[in-house]
């Protein structure tokens, strides 16, 4: 066995418990900024994976009897975590004051969350994706009932443990179902004998279970019912990290079991993916258009966005999963974009309205900037990064339209929930610069490491939209890895 | 570099530079979109000078990869159908900006969109690659639909920038899906025009698939040109946009539909193109007869201003619908022609609105004695409008209705009465309200453009009209034969449907003929 195979994981891990040691020596008044050591931290563990990391030879390593596997999929997906990461542990930094005690805690959970993703983009059997699953909602548990004053926090975790623990049962049972049937659990055991199971209705069962599990995780219909209250009752930079790294932990485990563990199912749930995510697009989109709380209406539009990276599984095709990667390098930056804005502005506002973003645009142009492109590019327009991402998602589901007519009603609706989620992102960006009474206009000054993950999150979500080729590449070579 | 992107580069750079210049510099900004605008102009009429009059295929070309997983490359040229267009998008451009003086807050903040609109335009109009084309259309989409919400007037703008937003995003969308399914079933994994073009000389698109994505296309672009019945967004969006978003939309933007529909889904689908375009035919006399009525009975300068050009987009409808060369070069007439005239229009009501605080017809009146140069500047967009020779319209029109004549007969008709008796009668009937009649107390103190600078877009304007109307040949015989080569040319080698034949059959002598004939017709 390889340990420097896991290296990103021992690193993180050892960096929250570091974290965890240094909170007994250091006093009280340091420890918020040991959140942006934890960042730093993470930036250089991002900078070690890009310049020195390699996959070992052949692209492919296995590790603890081939449970972990760590192959281009694994690594496009930890870079993905880690930057992700760095900005909700900046955030934090910034809300660290209405966090109550404890903030290091708060900072190392984060960071045992993103262990617990990592290890999930490795997951290569289901016990590890159980595990890593269990590590992931867990650690969340915490992070959104951190708030320990606030009511709303307090419900959105009791919602979410509820919630999360019924998934994880359901989750439960369809391992043991699969794997009493096949009797393995092993991704690349099942991918041999799946074909000669794939009529049987206990195994159908049990994997239909799996993807309830899953589905609740990504917020799919109709296990989407927990996010909205979840997103908004939790502190902002939970929820920031539950709208990127949770949903794309989901993604990813996904996609290792549907194109990875069982292909030959998977062909035969063609209809059940495409009504899903169709029913998935509609739901989130026309929800969200009567919301007038912020962090609510992005809840809303997260499950939208969870539609239309499921067009890509839908698909069927390694188009439609290289499109899935690009979607959510996009999706990344214009969310913790947009999280970070809130995070700043509704400081002093609990009810996180709408109404508090008027004027913003005299109290901090960067901001109100900021949170125009991230709705633009989640809104799919060009040049931002949502619009390529929605380009390729919809060029998959064309490409598979000759084979089955239902693709193109799938294409329609999603075109119908674009045009429902231009009216509430512009709503969002009106309530920005339409000359209202804005009750407010003290100017905001971001401190240094947030302005910095502001140029970041622009950067990035012009810099994916005008110059998609380097990550359209990445993802298609990462999705190349789903073929056994 | 081609001549092209530094024509597009320009505007889109000088955006960027703004971005950097401290806003109390309103002066500067001002004068850096000037210039940006003016360059863009000067270098587009050499563009149009230097343009090889009847070369085969495309001039100044341009080519970079981008995306090359995809086949999109950054694909920018000219032939004879887009490089008037050109000329007209960066001549407007040049006018909006002048006309925008009348804009006094963020200034910033508009300058730098209508530059982006400028840039985006032109590229559109410019690009020889799908997605390219796509891109740069949204690109100034965006900056509309940002532009009529913030600096728009009247109390319906939140309403009216709302409504055009949704709706030119359906159509849009549709024609977004329309492309990529032609990407895809085209089979040649490029969206660059020109090979597509050859991929599907040899291997037509299935008719299945024809029928499914030519639809798509028609409506999505038909929904941008406002083709009735989905027209209703114009009116409201140009009553309510700025001057110089009006201009631009309406004089320019809003022909990258036509112009999708000439260069993309006829020649590329031929066999569902013979298939819709009576249906188009019909329809166009929505625009034409429908709209022209209503516009009869507005009250608003802009609205009418808007019905009328929703009408005349009728014309170009028409003579695509045509299928023939006369028909579609007319239409590329119109499409040039109407720029000029829609840009002149909006920015005359603007200036009108700036001095009046008012359109409201049955408010105004008498107005030529206040501002001779105004008016009469007014009256001779009116009389362009009703399509009186000497106007570049008039032999756009003339042109479609003689194409069209070959095709339908009674629709050429019908179509003639919408454009020339309702037509006269909704803009006479306009010139006699606001510049005769006695002139209200309270008009007294509006004054006529000052200085050269206020009546140098309008009169640039009018000269184009001008030029075009007493030399449409300037045009048609650069338009002509790359219409047949480009655009008619899989109608003119193969007759009916049997297009999948190896080789494919002459045309009967009679359509042949038909379509050989016009090139003569327009000399």
């Amino acid at each position: 066995m390889n340990l420097a195979l896991l290296a990103h994981e021992w690193l993180v891990i050892g960096l929250g418990l570091a974290l965890l040691l240094a909170d007994l020596w250091l006093p009280g008044t340091a420890r918020k900024k040991l959140g942006c050591t934890a960042a730093a931290g993470l930036g250089v563990i991002l900078v070690y994976s890009f310049v020195a990391f390699k996959l070992p030879p052949g692209g492919v390593g296995y590790a603890f009897n081939d449970v972990y596997v760590l192959d281009g999929l694994a690594l496009f997906f930890k870079r993905f975590f880690l930057a992700a990461a760095i900005i909700v542990l900046i955030m934090s930094v910034e809300f660290s004051d209405r966090l109550g005690g404890g903030i290091t805690e708060y900072y190392s959970l984060v960071l045992f969350a993103l262990a617990g993703m990592l290890f999930a983009s490795s997951a290569n059997d289901f016990s590890l994706l159980f595990v890593s699953l269990e590590l992931i909602t867990v650690t969340f548990y915490i992070l959104t009932s951190f708030q320990r004053g606030r009511l709303a926090s307090l419900e959105a975790g009791v919602k979410y443990l509820v919630i999360g623990a019924l998934s994880t049962g359901f989750t439960v049972f369809g391992i043991a179902m699969v794997s009493g049937i096949s009797g393995t659990l092993n991704f690349g055991q099942l991918s041999a004998v799946a074909a000669q199971y794939s009529s049987n209705p206990l195994f159908q069962f049990g994997l239909v279970l799996i993807l309830t599990g899953l589905g609740f995780k990504i917020a799919a219909f109709p296990f989407q019912i927990w996010a909205p209250d979840v997103y908004q009752g939790a502190p902002t930079p939970t929820t920031a990290f539950l709208a990127v790294g949770s949903k794309a932990a989901g993604f990813v485990l996904l996609l290792r079991v549907l194109f990875y563990a069982v292909p030959p199912v998977t062909a035969h749930w063609r209809d059940l993916l495409i009504v899903i995510s169709g029913l998935t697009i509609l739901y989130g989109n026309l929800c969200a258009i009567p919301q007038r709380n912020l962090k609510r209406l992005l809840a809303y539009s997260s499950i939208a966005h969870a539609g239309y990276l499921l067009l890509g599984i839908a698909a069927l095709s390694l188009n439609g999963q290289a499109a899935i990667l690009y979607y959510l390098s996009g999706y990344l930056f214009a969310v913790l974009g947009a999280f970070t804005v809130i995070c700043l502005v509704m400081r002093q506002v609990e009810s996180e309205d709408l109404s508090a973003l008027a004027g913003l645009h005299q109290r901090s142009p960067l901001l109100a900037f900021t949170l125009t492109l991230a709705m633009v590019s989640l809104a799919g327009i060009p040049p931002l990064a949502g619009f390529f991402g929605k380009f390729l998602l919809l060029r998959s589901i064309l490409e598979a339209a000759p084979a089955h007519p239902g693709y193109y009603c799938l294409a329609v609706t999603a075109l119908v929930g674009v045009v429902i989620s231009l009216y509430y992102y512009f709503g969002v960006i009106r309530a920005i610069y339409w000359p209202g009474e804005a009750s407010d206009l003290t100017p905001i000054k971001p401190s240094l490491p947030l302005r910095f993950s502001l140029y970041a999150c622009i950067a990035g979500m012009i810099g994916i939209g005008l110059f998609p080729a380097p990550i359209v590449h990445a993802a298609q070579t990462a999705a190349k890895f789903l073929k056994p | 570099m081609s001549l092209l992107t530094y024509i597009l580069g320009v505007p889109l750079l000088a955006a960027l530079v703004l971005a950097l210049v401290p806003r109390n510099f309103a002066v500067i900004m001002q004068a850096v979109a000037f210039l940006a605008t003016l360059i863009s102009a000067v270098l587009a009429v050499f563009l149009f000078a230097g343009f090889q009059t009847g070369a085969p295929g495309f001039q100044y070309e341009q080519q970079v990869p981008w995306v090359t997983a995809l086949g999109i490359t950054y694909h920018v040229g000219v032939d004879g159908i887009n490089v008037g267009l050109i000329l007209m998008g960066a001549i407007v451009a040049f006018a909006a900006t002048c006309v925008s003086w009348e804009i006094k807050d963020r200034q910033k903040e508009f300058y730098i969109l209508l530059l982006l609109m400028t840039g985006g335009i032109l590229g559109a109009f410019a690009s020889l690659d799908l997605f390219l084309f796509y891109f740069f259309h949204e690109l100034a989409l965006v900056a509309t639909f940002i532009m009529i919400g913030v600096w728009g007037r009247g109390q319906d703008k939140n309403y009216a920038a709302f409504q055009i937003t949704l709706y030119l995003s359906v159509g849009a969308l549709l024609a977004l899906l329309g492309l990529i399914a032609l990407y895809v079933s085209s089979g040649a994994n490029t969206f660059d025009l020109p090979k597509l073009m050859d991929q599907v000389r040899d291997h037509p698109i299935p008719q299945s698939a024809q029928r499914i994505m030519f639809p798509l296309l028609l409506f999505g672009f038909g929904i941008l040109v406002s083709l009735w019945p989905f027209h209703t967004w114009a009116p409201l969006g140009y009553g309510s946009a700025p001057s110089a978003t009006a201009m631009l939309h309406a004089g320019v933007l809003k022909k990258f539909g036509l112009y999708g529909l000439i260069r993309i889904a006829l020649p590329l689908m031929p066999e569902a193109a013979r298939q819709w375009m009576p249906v188009l035919a019909w329809l166009c006399l929505g625009n034409l007869v429908y709209c022209g009525w209503v516009a009869m009975r507005q009250k608003d300068l802009n609205w009418l201003a808007g019905y009328a050009s929703v009408a005349h987009m009728g014309f170009v409808f028409l003579g695509i619908a045509s299928l023939n060369l006369i028909g579609v070069t007319g239409a590329v007439l119109v499409m040039i022609a109407h720029g000029f005239l829609a840009a002149l229009t909006f920015g005359l009501n603007g200036y009108l609105y700036q001095q009046t605080g008012t359109l409201q017809m049955d408010q105004l009146g008498g107005l030529l004695r206040r501002l001779p140069f105004i008016g009469a500047l007014i009256m001779m967009a009116a009389f362009a409008g009703c399509g009186l020779p000497g106007f570049a319209n008039f032999a756009g029109e003339v042109t479609v209705l003689f194409g069209a004549w070959q095709t339908s007969k009674l629709i050429t008709v019908l179509a003639c009465w919408g454009a020339l008796i309702i037509g006269a009668v909704y803009m006479l009937r306009m010139v006699r309200t606001v510049l005769h009649g006695p002139l209200p107390e309270k008009w007294a103190k509006v004054a006529d453009a000052p200085h050269l600078w206020r009546k140098l877009p309008f009169l640039l304007l009018l000269a184009c009209l001008l030029v075009f109307g007493f030399g449409p040949r300037l045009l048609a015989d650069k338009i002509a034969p790359s219409v047949r080569q480009s655009v008619l040319a899989p109608y003119l080698t193969t007759s009916g449907s049997a297009s999948r034949a190896p080789a494919p059959p002459l045309p009967p002598p009679g359509e042949r003929l038909a379509l050989n004939s016009p090139l003569t017709v327009t000399r």
